[in-house]
């Protein structure tokens, strides 16, 4: 009688998102800490979910006066099975008092409570792990296909398709039009009704009649031609006018070059992968779609899916500039410039042919970077530079801004180069 | 059996919804339940969450702190460390109970008989619900403190809001008049009186710091006025209107914390005796939907198997044992009164001369209107209660290497165990017992709070940290001192003082 029952199921669920978010923005350090600790622990293929993050519940804490221990106090318990009054028992040794604690206390006075622990979403936690990184040189490119371009609205037109109608815009000029033509026709009406009307004043016999006669038929006819003026013409339409846009490009590919010869051991090739994923996931945090290109080389490159270039055993000498102009290839066959967002990244051992070295630098120098957003280089040894290295010194000179290159000796050098590269520049 | 059943499946659907509630406000009625009407709301676990995380207000302002309510009650529910209540229910009218869809029938059933009958005739007719809160007019007051927080946040900035805030909330248990009635609250006055309080209030702040400080030296103590001329328990109050240096926006923030601790003052008041209706009322309501044949064996089987783990007390031994479970004692408590009713033993006669043998109806509905825990306890806990339930005192000294026991259910512990337990429930024990004795008015304008002891114990390590706050709402030093009787035992001051050895040698003689 007094009830009503409501289905609330399709309110959403978020109520608390916004607390939610307060919270991540509050102890954002502590997040971000471990996020990155996460990484560096993380195996390769483990990037693409959320995280559990632990803060010491100290720091989190909303304090209360509360009672704390000592003093005296009764405190009644249920369940009694032998104690008789007056039985007396030995306090346990330690921490102890977890018997005495009345209800709803027992949570205040215990110490060392455990870590407040969460979970973030995969998103979330790649906010926060990419968060002060930023593309360089981030020009979106158009694109020619038609997906990328939208209608947008650019004003209105007297022609067009009857759906397209703005009824307001239209009715205004007919207002207008109604009004502007009719002008002459209405002063004159106003004119005549006020001379009829002078007329009337008058004593019946002292009227005009002939003339009384004539401006009654002026204003008969004057009214009618004010009325057959049409409501809406034509002339007065109007049409929404779109136009397509072309929208930038949201499009990138990526290139990963890597030197799988003799010299690159798995583990070499996995701390590769991992700064190639780390790559990847910032990329498409930035653009829509992606698209990977895997080309590896030892003395001869070959275009291969992502399987077989991280995992496949190949051995013989190393010649760097194969690659590169396999990539120029790829670039030119599939990649027009002006409408995908190149990326690339190379990893290496640094060795090199030595007289393939002088040849990269040219290579680059000519035919790629001009071509692409952003190449950086990661050199992964423990061992001094070569040749390759110095050669691509010229490079970054001649490129300050799209070049960059690093040196990888161990696994938690990856990521902290990762964000060197990308560091979000403060001018 | 007369009556065919109203369903025999566990899948509920609306219209078996409300049927049930139909017929559950029939029997409720003969009972003479005075409800508020009901306003069931069907959830899903994850909103369940969200009403978790919000102390079930259908509508609060942001705060971080519930957000990592939110947090934690997700990872337990996700880690199956927690279920969800199957319910939550609003002191308001429409008095709104949320019912989780996951639910099945008998579980909906119970759910609305526990809820919309048990705790909504509970909000209408106890005399604290009564006379501290005015369920009309709470969902508006909720509105408007939301919109209040958030304009607020747009012009001095979330994180300047959320400081007044944080430091609201460690002090919201001692925002509460605990004797004074307080004035209704209505958000539409609110609103309108807002503003005019705004100006009054800092005209009034402004009044009583006319005076320039004196250097502490030069300060007589005849000259001395003392300020509160009366302890005050209510903390927040006492900074709402008299702290120096809040802004009138920060007042009102304060003023809001303040009135929703108030508002929910009654239900920490009346935990026991509000779950125990509520239980008995779902086991004596589903138990006549039975006898007149509404519902099934096997719905009653399952309706059963929910309600003995609702008033499971697991022993003080067990590893689930954390505390006494509100649900038991009520339940056992109303339970025996009806007993004690209708089928009186001479024990009964001695102990409730007044109750032996009467209306059992009129004696639950007296029980449930006039009294909260603490003297519910003291009135109504039986002797075959304290028995059945095994109930026994431990006494804990600091200074004693062992625990002793000092009352159990026998002849000679009843009337023992019964006030200690009252007392346990009294909330001004639960809590420590601090107020505002003095504000430095001529000097520094230090504020200082005391915290009378109750058997000498002492306060926890927050203590420091809930200065903290105090300091930053009040602006100026405050002082925290603990006392057993006249005896000063413990200070604190924020912000700290250094003191050097000899500086702590003479403030430690002054207490010798």
């Amino acid at each position: 009688m007094n009830s009503y029952v409501i289905d609330r199921r399709l309110n959403g669920k978020n109520k608390s998102a916004v607390n939610r978010r307060r919270f991540l923005e509050r102890y954002r350090k502590h997040i971000k800490k471990a996020v990155n600790e996460a990484v560096n622990k993380r195996s390769i293929t483990d990037m693409e979910h959320g995280e559990s993050i632990s803060i010491p519940s100290e720091d989190i804490s909303e304090p209360v006066f509360g009672h704390g221990r000592g003093g005296k106090r009764n405190i009644i318990n249920p369940g009694n099975k032998e104690f008789r009054s007056g039985d007396r028992i030995r306090k346990p040794q330690g921490g102890g008092g977890s018997q005495g604690q009345g209800s709803g206390e027992a949570g205040n006075s215990g110490e060392g409570l455990d870590d407040f622990t969460f979970n973030i979403t995969q998103d979330e936690f790649l906010e926060f792990l990419f968060e002060d990184l930023e593309l360089p040189n981030l020009v979106r490119k158009e694109l020619k296909e038609m997906s990328d371009h939208v209608y947008r609205h650019a004003g209105f037109t007297s022609q067009g398709v009857p759906n397209r109608i703005n009824i307001v815009r239209s009715l205004r000029n007919a207002h207008a039009r109604r009004i502007a033509l009719s002008g002459k026709s209405r002063r004159r009406l106003k004119e005549l009704k006020a001379l009829v009307e002078q007329e009337m004043e008058k004593e019946e016999v002292l009227r005009d009649g002939h003339s009384l006669l004539a401006w009654q038929e002026e204003i008969e006819r004057l009214d009618q031609k004010i009325r057959r003026m049409p409501f809406i013409d034509d002339f007065d339409l109007r049409f929404n006018r779109n136009e397509r846009v072309p929208v930038p490009s949201n499009a990138a590919v990526m290139f990963c070059l890597m030197d799988v010869s003799g010299s690159m051991t798995q583990n070499t090739k996995d701390m590769a992968k991992r700064f190639f994923l780390l790559l990847y996931l910032f990329l498409r945090r930035n653009y829509e779609k992606i698209e990977v290109v895997f080309i590896r080389h030892h003395t001869s490159a070959k275009e291969v899916d992502e399987e077989e270039f991280f995992y496949s055993r190949e051995t013989g000498g190393t010649i760097v500039s194969s690659a590169l102009k396999m990539m120029g290839e790829v670039i030119s066959d599939r990649y027009p410039p002006n409408a995908w967002n190149i990326y690339a990244a190379q990893a290496s051992d640094g060795d090199n042919w030595n007289d393939d070295s002088p040849q990269c630098r040219e290579l680059l120098a000519k035919a790629i970077m001009p071509l692409v957003q952003y190449y950086s280089y990661i050199e992964i040894t423990p061992r001094d530079h070569q040749a390759l290295w110095h050669a691509y010194e010229d490079v970054q000179a001649a490129f300050p801004e799209q070049f960059a290159m690093e040196q990888i000796i161990d696994p938690s050098d990856i990521y902290p180069v990762f964000r060197q590269l990308f560091q979000r520049k403060t001018t | 059996m007369t009556k065919k059943p109203i369903s025999t499946g566990s899948e509920w659907t609306f219209p078996l919804i409300q049927e049930y509630d139909q017929v559950i406000s029939q029997i409720a009625q003969e009972y003479r339940l005075d409800t508020y009407p009901n306003q069931i709301e069907i959830i899903s676990s994850e909103q369940m969450m969200d009403a978790y995380s919000s102390i079930g207000m259908p509508l609060g302002y942001h705060h971080w702190s519930y957000g990592k309510q939110f947090l934690q009650t997700q990872q337990n529910y996700q880690r199956g460390f927690m279920g969800l209540a199957y319910e939550i229910v609003i002191n308001s009218s429409p008095c709104i109970a949320y019912l989780m869809e996951e639910n099945t029938m008998p579980m909906q059933a119970l759910v609305i008989a526990h809820a919309c009958y048990g705790h909504n005739s509970f909000f209408k007719n106890n005399y604290l619900f009564k006379t501290w809160t005015d369920a009309t007019a709470i969902i508006d007051y909720l509105v408007f403190a939301k919109q209040y927080v958030t304009q607020c946040e747009e012009r001095y900035g979330v994180r300047e809001v959320e400081r007044i805030l944080d430091s609201c909330h460690a002090l919201q248990n001692y925002g509460v008049d605990r004797y004074k009635r307080p004035s209704p609250i209505s958000a539409a006055e609110e609103l309108s009186r807002q503003e005019e309080r705004e100006a009054y209030q800092q005209q009034q702040v402004n009044l009583l710091w006319r005076t320039i400080p004196v250097p502490e030296g030069k300060e007589t103590q005849q000259e001395r006025r003392t300020f509160p001329p009366e302890p005050q328990e209510n903390i927040l109050y006492f900074i709402e209107k008299n702290a120096p240096l809040l802004e009138p926006w920060q007042r009102e923030l304060v003023r809001i914390v303040r009135k929703l601790a108030q508002y929910f003052y009654p239900q920490r008041q009346t935990q026991v005796m509000n779950e125990g209706w509520a239980s008995f009322w779902h086991y004596t309501l589903m138990n006549e939907m039975y006898n007149r044949g509404y519902i099934t064996e096997g719905f009653m089987m399952e309706f059963l198997a929910s309600h003995s783990a609702v008033v499971y007390q697991p022993p003080y031994d067990s590893k689930y044992y954390s505390g006494l479970n509100p649900y038991t004692l009520g339940f056992n408590i109303y339970r025996d009164l009806k007993r004690i009713c209708e089928h009186p033993t001479d024990e009964d006669r001695e102990w409730f001369p007044d109750l032996a043998g009467k209306d059992w109806l009129d004696t639950l509905h007296f029980a449930m209107e006039n009294f909260k825990d603490e003297s519910f306890i003291q009135q109504f806990l039986s002797p075959k209660v304290m028995r059945d339930m095994h109930l026994f005192a431990v006494y804990d000294d600091e200074d004693e290497s062992e625990y002793e026991i000092s009352a159990i259910h026998d002849e000679y512990g009843y009337r023992k165990l019964r006030a200690m337990l009252a007392e346990q429930y009294n909330l001004s024990m639960r809590e420590p017992n601090i107020q505002v004795v003095d504000v430095n008015l001529r000097g520094d304008r230090s504020l200082t709070l005391r915290h009378t002891r109750h058997n000498n114990v002492p306060l926890d390590k927050d203590a420091e940290k809930v200065l903290k706050h105090v300091h930053r709402l009040w602006g100026f030093d405050v002082h925290l001192e603990s006392c057993q009787g006249d005896e000063v035992r413990q200070r604190l001051h924020m912000p700290p003082r250094d003191m050097t050895p000899e500086q702590a040698l003479e403030e430690g003689l002054k207490y010798v």
